[in-house]
C-alpha cells in the first residue's frame, strides 16, 4: 500500500514532466509558425518559376533536357527526410515504416538512398542500408543554398544516368493536426504534371493565411515573348532553378509539419499528465481519508475499551 | 487601340521571400549581356539575369537592390523577377561584403591547387554587386535632392 508520501512524490514529478512537455509545446508553436510563414514565402517564387518554366517549354518545339529524359526505372534513387529530433509523436516512425515499404516495394529494382535528417539515418542505418549521402541536421534552419545542393547531387546523378528516377518521400505539412505522407517523383520532369502542379499552386493561392491582391497574370493567355536569350538555354536553366525549388519546398514543407507534430504531440502530453496528476490527487486523497478514519476508529475504539471491563 | 500602361507593377521574389511588390515607373534590370531598361508598356520579354545592380524609379526616388542570377519577365504592366539572391540596398552589410571580397581576392590571388576557382569568382562577384548596390544607394540620396532643388 503506497503511503501519502509515495503519493506526493509522484505528483511531484508528473508536474515537473508537464512543466516540461507544456514548454516544448510554446517552443514548438512558435518554431511551427514561423515555418509556416516560410513555407507561404517561398510559394510565389516557386509558383513563377513554374510560369516561366511552361512559357519556355511552350516555345521550344521538341524540349529534351537530360532532366526530362525518361529512362526505364531500373535504378531508383529515394530522398527520405525525417527529423533530426524526436518526441513529436509518430512523426519519424511514419516515414521510417514509409521508407521501409518503399524498398520492400522495390526490391526487384536497385534502390539508392539519400536520408535527410537524424532519424530515418539511423534506422536505415540499423537496418544496414547503404547511402549514396546523408544530410542531417536541415531542418533546424532550412536555407535555400542547402536546398541547392541537395539538387545539384541528385541532378548530376541523374544526368550521368547513374539513376533512372529520383522519388522524395516526405511528411506534407497539411495542417497543425494533420500530415501527409507523400511519395513524389522528383525527377524526370513530366510536363504534363506540371500542368497539374500550376493548378495545385494557383489553388493553394487562394486561400492563404495573408491573401495576397493580385490582378489577373497575363500569364493565364499565353503571351508571344521576346527572349533575350534562346528559349532552350532558358528552359536548361528554368528546369534547374525548378528542382531546386522543390527541393527547397520539400524541406520547408517537412520541417514544417514535424513542428507541427510535435506540437500535438506535447500538447496531448501535457493532457495525459493534468489526467494522471488528477487521478493521483484522488487516490492521495482517498489514502489520507482512510488513514484518518482508521485513526478515528482506533481511538474511539481505544475511548471505549476500559468501560466494557 | 488599348492605351499604354502609365506604370509597371514590379515584383522581386527569391526562393526564401517576396523582397519587392510595387508600383514603380522604370526599372532596370542586370540582364545577362547588359542592362536592361524597362517602362511601362514595353513588350513581353523574357531575360535571363547576370549578377548586378537592379534599379526601380518610383517619382524622383531610385531604390537598388543586389540581384545574383535569375530571371525576370517583363510584361507591358509588369515585371516579375526571379533572383536566386537578392537584397535591399539598405540591408546590405557593407563590412561584410568587404571582407568577403578581399577573403575571395586573396584566394584567387593565391592560386593554389586547392583553390576552388568557380567558388572564389562567384563570391567575389557577390561581394561586389552587393558593395555596388549599397554605394549606388548611399550616392542617390543627396544627388535626389540635388535634382529637386530647382
Amino acid at each position: 500500500m503506497p503511503t501519502l508520501l509515495d503519493f506526493r512524490r509522484r505528483v511531484r514529478s508528473v508536474r515537473n514532466t508537464q512543466q516540461i512537455t507544456r514548454a516544448m509545446k510554446f517552443v514548438a508553436a512558435a518554431k511551427l509558425r514561423r515555418a509556416q510563414e516560410r513555407v507561404f514565402a517561398a510559394r510565389p517564387y516557386a509558383r513563377q518559376i513554374l510560369r516561366v518554366m511552361r512559357s519556355a517549354m511552350a516555345r521550344v518545339p521538341q524540349p529534351l533536357h537530360p532532366l526530362m529524359v525518361r529512362r526505364d526505372e531500373e535504378r531508383l534513387l529515394v530522398l527520405v527526410l525525417s527529423g533530426d529530433k524526436g518526441l513529436c509523436g509518430a512523426f519519424n516512425a511514419n516515414i521510417i515504416r514509409r521508407a521501409a515499404e518503399f524498398l520492400h516495394a522495390h526490391r526487384e529494382q536497385q534502390v539508392f538512398v539519400i536520408p535527410i535528417g537524424k532519424k530515418v539515418r539511423d534506422a536505415l542505418r540499423k537496418r544496414r542500408v547503404s547511402f549514396l549521402e546523408e544530410y542531417i541536421n536541415v531542418s533546424q534552419r532550412v536555407e535555400f543554398a542547402q536546398a541547392q545542393e541537395i539538387a545539384r547531387q541528385v541532378m548530376d546523378r541523374y544526368c550521368r544516368a547513374e539513376v533512372d528516377a529520383v522519388y522524395v518521400l516526405y511528411n506534407e505539412f497539411k495542417s497543425v493536426l494533420a500530415q501527409r505522407l507523400v511519395v513524389e517523383k522528383l525527377l524526370p520532369i513530366e510536363p504534363e504534371r506540371l500542368a497539374e502542379a500550376a493548378e495545385v499552386s494557383d489553388r493553394a493561392e487562394t486561400h492563404p493565411p495573408v491573401p495576397a491582391p493580385r490582378t489577373p497574370l497575363a500569364g493565364a493567355v499565353p503571351v508571344d515573348y521576346l527572349y533575350e536569350q534562346p528559349p532552350e538555354e532558358i528552359l536548361a536553366r528554368v528546369l534547374e532553378r525548378h528542382v531546386e525549388t522543390q527541393v527547397f519546398r520539400v524541406l520547408l514543407e517537412s520541417a514544417a509539419a514535424e513542428h507541427a507534430a510535435r506540437m500535438t504531440a506535447m500538447d496531448s502530453a501535457t493532457n495525459n499528465a493534468a489526467e494522471l496528476i488528477e487521478s493521483l490527487t484522488l487516490h492521495m486523497n482517498k489514502v489520507r481519508q482512510a488513514t484518518i478514519t482508521k485513526e478515528i476508529i482506533e481511538v474511539v475504539s481505544g475511548a471505549a475499551a476500559p468501560t466494557t471491563t | 487601340m488599348t492605351l499604354l500602361p502609365e506604370s509597371i507593377e514590379l515584383e522581386v521574389v527569391t526562393p526564401e521571400r517576396q523582397l519587392v511588390h510595387e508600383t514603380v515607373d522604370e526599372v532596370q534590370l542586370p540582364g545577362l549581356r547588359g542592362y536592361l531598361g524597362i517602362l511601362p508598356g514595353h513588350a513581353p520579354l523574357i531575360s535571363e539575369l547576370g549578377v548586378g545592380v537592379l534599379s526601380y524609379r518610383k517619382g524622383n526616388m531610385t531604390r537598388y537592390l543586389s540581384i545574383v542570377h535569375g530571371y525576370a519577365e517583363v510584361l507591358p504592366d509588369r515585371v516579375i523577377v526571379l533572383a536566386a539572391i537578392a537584397e535591399r540596398a539598405e540591408e546590405i552589410d557593407v563590412e561584410r561584403a568587404t571582407r568577403a571580397r578581399e577573403r575571395a581576392e586573396k584566394r584567387l590571388a593565391g592560386k593554389g591547387a586547392d583553390v576552388d576557382w568557380d567558388r572564389a569568382t562567384f563570391a567575389l562577384q557577390r561581394a561586389l554587386v552587393r558593395l555596388q548596390a549599397a554605394a549606388r544607394a548611399g550616392t542617390s540620396i543627396p544627388a535626389e535632392e540635388h535634382h529637386a532643388a530647382p
